[in-house]
Parts: structure tokens; C-alpha cells; sequence
């Protein structure tokens, strides 16, 4: 296969390949689909533990004494706000207040901040962090993606598989927060308790050497085997998140969405003073918000909306698209998210999606579809 | 992955097993392998007049939705109404799990359809390995 020669592999491809995981194309990446089934990893997720590489994320570092000014400037969420050890969801926006991508900031301290971003938009989002910061003084952008190889450990048991592989304890790692520690013998790993599955979970972010990379993926292994930890691929990823309401760049947001049509405006903190995009969204809000809106979808009658498939009113007039939709494996319902007007936009209103040229019922559904459910105590 | 060396097989990855002028249909382990776990079947109706080539319904999965493409002309005698409740029975045996069942009009149009020995190489030249 020529293809394989230019797809970007990470550092565990071949841990990958020995696992007979069926490998996939993703966004110029050969990555892990499935290995055991998807639906088996989204159970095991929802139930109990599974690890995921997603080192073909990418990570952004700002340093030096103007770093935060330049975060504050890039991204939409108030990043002044960030304790040393903390996270937040943000997002890089584009002056028209659409999406240049999603990001996780992360403060370091306080002269240094890592973004995590996506891995189809990665050379996107570098140029992009440059071309409006980079002649900022004091602040120095490194593009640190090779670095790390990025683990997901996520699901009900993940606290209790890590706890056993360091020696940080990891009750004190509160939800978007993370620390260093020592993991697989490894110093001053970064240990963030963050994920993209609507679950508990951890991601570490190790040296992406194949050898290191190969042994801490196989520790995380043998330390989750008691819990029936099992390997994920993004197909179990992509549902995952989809039950939780997560969106995807390149679906429910993207440069041709903005932010306030996503439903994303509590991220967006238009009482600071400056950020791009700040003012597009100030005149939407003005002008009396966004005209369509991202909305839940749970079919009613038999049938499964699947991506860019038409959503109709019940009278078959087509009023807007499904972004993402699947099967819900936890769930056991067909869901789907979609963009419509705001007047169909009201939850328990009955829609249609156009499966193959037939109309199929759907009702409204609140986001997200999947919460977890509170737990009395956590490792 | 195993192709029976009894069937025929379509480049849209159904088999088909000929009996006089009965052909029995499923899709094969490679398609079932390809999909992974199916949730949904849209199966014909008995008694439809199906032309070769034209879709007859469809194999959902968790992740894609696969159209079914008919082998060979005929009428819809029997249709596996098992596969509405359990359409993950294609993954664990896809080889002994039909879909349909059909009277075939020209049963020389299996002729035209690849063999097993045939069918594997399509699969190996499409996918590389």
C-alpha cells in the first residue's frame, strides 16, 4: 500500500499493528479504528477502563512573561482565571467568530501555558497561533506535538489503573486539573485528569520515543487487566463522545460555524477586554443571536442518521444537516447532532432526519445525551 | 477470513450459494470484518423482483451503512427475519448467515460472478495485503 508510505504514524503504530487493530486514514494519520470492536471499547469505557493514544494531538507552548496576554488574545475563554495545575476548554476563533479549532489551555506556570489541539488542524493552528501573536514580544510559541506521546485512560476504573503505576496521588487531581508525577518510573510526567469520552480519566503525556512509548502502553495494559481494560480505537472515541454531546472539529464546529451556533458561548468570555472574535459575537448577540443552533436528535422511528444527512420538519421541508450520528452503544438509541433554525430548536419538538430518500421521526433531545452518573467516592 | 470455495461471490462482497435454481445470500467476512459490529439489517420483502446489480437493502454498523447489491436476477422467496433481532450474528458467522433467499430467473448469470479463488484475489488487490 503507497498510501501508508506519506500517512504520519505515532510512536506506538507498530504496538498497534501487532494488536491487529484495523487501521484507518485520519486526517493524514494512520491510526487505530477499532481492535477488539467498537462496541466492546465503548462499553468498557462506559464500565470500566480503556486506554486510547491520541498522541496525534497536537500541543502548542507559549513561554515567557507575556505568554498569558497572548493566550487571552487567542483564545476565547479567560485564561486569567487559570490557577498553576489547571485546565480549561477554549477555543481559537477566526475575527468573523467561527472556528479556527477547540482547544484544552493548560497553565504551567505562570509564564507558561500548552494548548492541546487537534490533529487535523495542526499545521492550521500553529501558522495561525504565529501569524497573530508571533510578532508579540515576550511571548515564544514552541510547536511541541513530536514530543509527547498522549495517553487516554478513561472509564469508571481508570483512577484505580494509574494509581497503580504512580506514585502521585491521584484522588488530589480534581477534573481539569493536572500535575507532574512520576509514572512508569518516568519523572515529571504530566498527569491531567481531562479525556473526550463523557467519562472519569486521565491523560499522560510521556516521551514519544517508540520504546518508551511501547512500555508505558503495555504497563497500562497489564495495570488495567483486573479491570478488563481494553485497547480504543477513534471509533469508540467518536461515540463516545457523541453520547456526551462533544463536538468534533470538522462537524459540529468549524470556520463556517460560529461560536454562539455551537452552544458554546459559556466558554466564551466576551467581558474581556480583547480577543479575536470578540466582536463578531458581541454583534450576533446584538443583532438577537444566532439564527440556527446545534441540536440533540434521538430518532424515534427505526433508522440511523448518519453525517451530512438532511433534517426535515415532519411536512419533509429540509431545514438543516446532521453533523455527527450514530448508533449509541451505551445508550442502546440512534442519536445524532444537527444544526436548524432556532424556532426547531426547542427541545421535545418532533423532526425528521431523510435517511436514503425516506423520512425518518426524531425528537429533540437535550444535550448531552449520556452524563455520568455522580459518584460517592473517587480513588 | 475464509470464502467458502462453493460459493460465488459479487465485487460488492455478497456470496451466494446456488442450489438448482435457488441462491441463498449473505455478505462475506471480509465486508462483515470491514464493518464491524452491524446493529441493523434492512432486509427486502419476500415475493420483490430483484434485478442483479440493483441494491436490496442494506448492513448497518456502528460506523457506516453498507448498501446490499443483488448477485443475481430473481424473486425474494424467503427473507432471515433472525437477523431483526440479532444482525450481529453476520460478525460471529457470516458465511452461514443468510439474508435472503431467492428464485433465480437466469441461473446463468452465476457464471458471471467471481469464485472464491477469484474473489480473494479482488479482496487482496483492493485492500493491499
Amino acid at each position: 500500500m503507497t498510501e501508508t508510505l506519506t500517512l504520519r504514524k505515532t510512536a506506538l503504530n507498530a504496538v498497534h499493528r501487532a494488536a491487529k487493530a484495523k487501521m484507518v486514514d485520519f486526517g493524514g494519520w494512520d491510526m487505530p479504528v477499532e481492535y477488539s470492536g467498537l462496541i466492546a471499547e465503548h462499553m468498557a469505557v462506559r464500565t470500566g477502563v480503556g486506554v486510547f493514544d491520541v498522541s496525534h494531538m497536537g500541543d502548542i507552548q507559549l513561554r515567557g512573561p507575556r505568554s498569558l496576554a497572548a493566550v487571552q488574545q487567542l483564545c476565547m475563554n479567560d485564561a486569567s482565571k487559570l490557577a498553576v495545575g489547571q485546565a480549561h476548554y477554549s477555543a481559537m476563533l477566526y475575527p468573523n467568530g467561527t472556528f479556527v479549532d477547540d482547544v484544552v489551555v493548560h497553565k504551567l506556570s505562570d509564564n507558561d501555558y500548552l494548548i492541546v489541539i487537534n490533529a487535523g488542524t495542526r499545521e492550521k493552528d500553529v501558522q495561525w497561533v504565529r501569524s497573530q501573536i508571533g510578532h508579540m514580544p515576550g511571548v515564544h510559541v514552541n510547536d511541541f506535538s513530536d514530543y509527547y506521546t498522549q495517553l487516554a485512560i478513561q472509564g469508571p476504573r481508570a483512577a484505580e489503573t494509574l494509581q497503580k503505576l504512580t506514585s502521585t496521588d491521584l484522588s488530589g487531581i480534581k477534573n481539569y486539573w493536572f500535575t507532574w508525577g512520576q509514572v512508569c518510573g518516568l519523572y515529571n510526567v504530566m498527569i491531567a485528569r481531562t479525556g473526550y469520552t463523557g467519562e472519569d480519566g486521565f491523560e499522560i503525556y510521556v516521551p514519544s520515543d517508540t520504546s518508551t512509548s511501547a512500555r508505558v502502553w503495555h504497563e497500562v495494559m497489564a495495570a488495567g487487566a483486573e479491570f478488563g481494560i481494553v485497547p480504543c480505537g477513534l471509533g469508540a472515541r467518536n461515540t463516545l463522545r457523541l453520547e456526551a454531546g462533544m463536538a468534533l472539529y470538522g462537524h459540529e464546529i468549524s470556520d463556517t460555524i460560529n461560536v454562539l451556533e455551537a452552544g458554546l458561548g459559556r466558554y466564551a468570555k466576551l467581558d474581556k477586554p480583547s480577543f479575536v472574535g470578540r466582536e463578531a459575537l458581541l454583534g450576533i448577540q446584538a443583532a438577537g443571536g444566532p439564527k440556527r443552533k446545534l441540536i440533540g436528535l434521538e430518532m424515534i422511528d427505526r433508522g440511523i442518521a448518519r453525517d451530512g444527512y438532511p433534517v426535515a420538519a415532519l411536512d419533509g421541508t429540509r431545514i438543516g444537516e446532521v453533523t455527527s450520528g450514530s448508533p449509541a452503544p451505551f445508550l442502546k438509541k440512534n442519536i445524532a447532532m444537527a444544526y436548524v433554525p432556532v424556532e426547531h430548536a426547542v427541545v421535545d419538538t418532533e423532526l425528521a432526519v431523510e435517511i436514503r430518500g425516506q423520512l425518518v421521526k426524531a425528537r429533540v433531545t437535550a444535550l448531552p445525551f449520556y452524563k455520568k452518573p455522580k459518584k460517592s467516592a473517587q480513588v | 477470513m475464509s470464502y467458502p470455495a462453493g460459493y460465488r461471490y459479487t465485487k460488492e462482497h455478497e456470496w451466494i450459494e446456488v442450489d438448482g435454481t435457488t441462491g441463498t445470500v449473505g455478505i462475506t467476512d471480509y465486508a462483515q470484518d470491514s464493518l464491524g459490529d452491524i446493529v441493523f439489517v434492512e432486509l427486502p420483502k419476500v415475493g420483490d423482483v430483484l434485478e442483479a446489480g440493483k441494491i436490496f437493502g442494506s448492513v448497518e454498523s456502528v460506523k457506516a451503512v453498507s448498501d446490499l447489491f443483488v448477485p443475481v436476477s430473481g424473486t425474494v422467496t424467503a427473507v432471515n427475519e433472525e437477523l431483526v433481532g440479532a444482525p450481529e450474528k453476520i460478525n460471529t458467522a457470516a458465511n452461514t448467515t443468510w439474508i435472503m433467499k431467492v428464485e433465480l430467473s437466469d441461473a446463468k448469470q452465476v457464471d458471471g460472478l467471481l469464485t472464491a479463488a477469484e474473489y480473494e484475489a479482488f479482496v487482496s488487490e483492493e485492500t493491499g495485503h
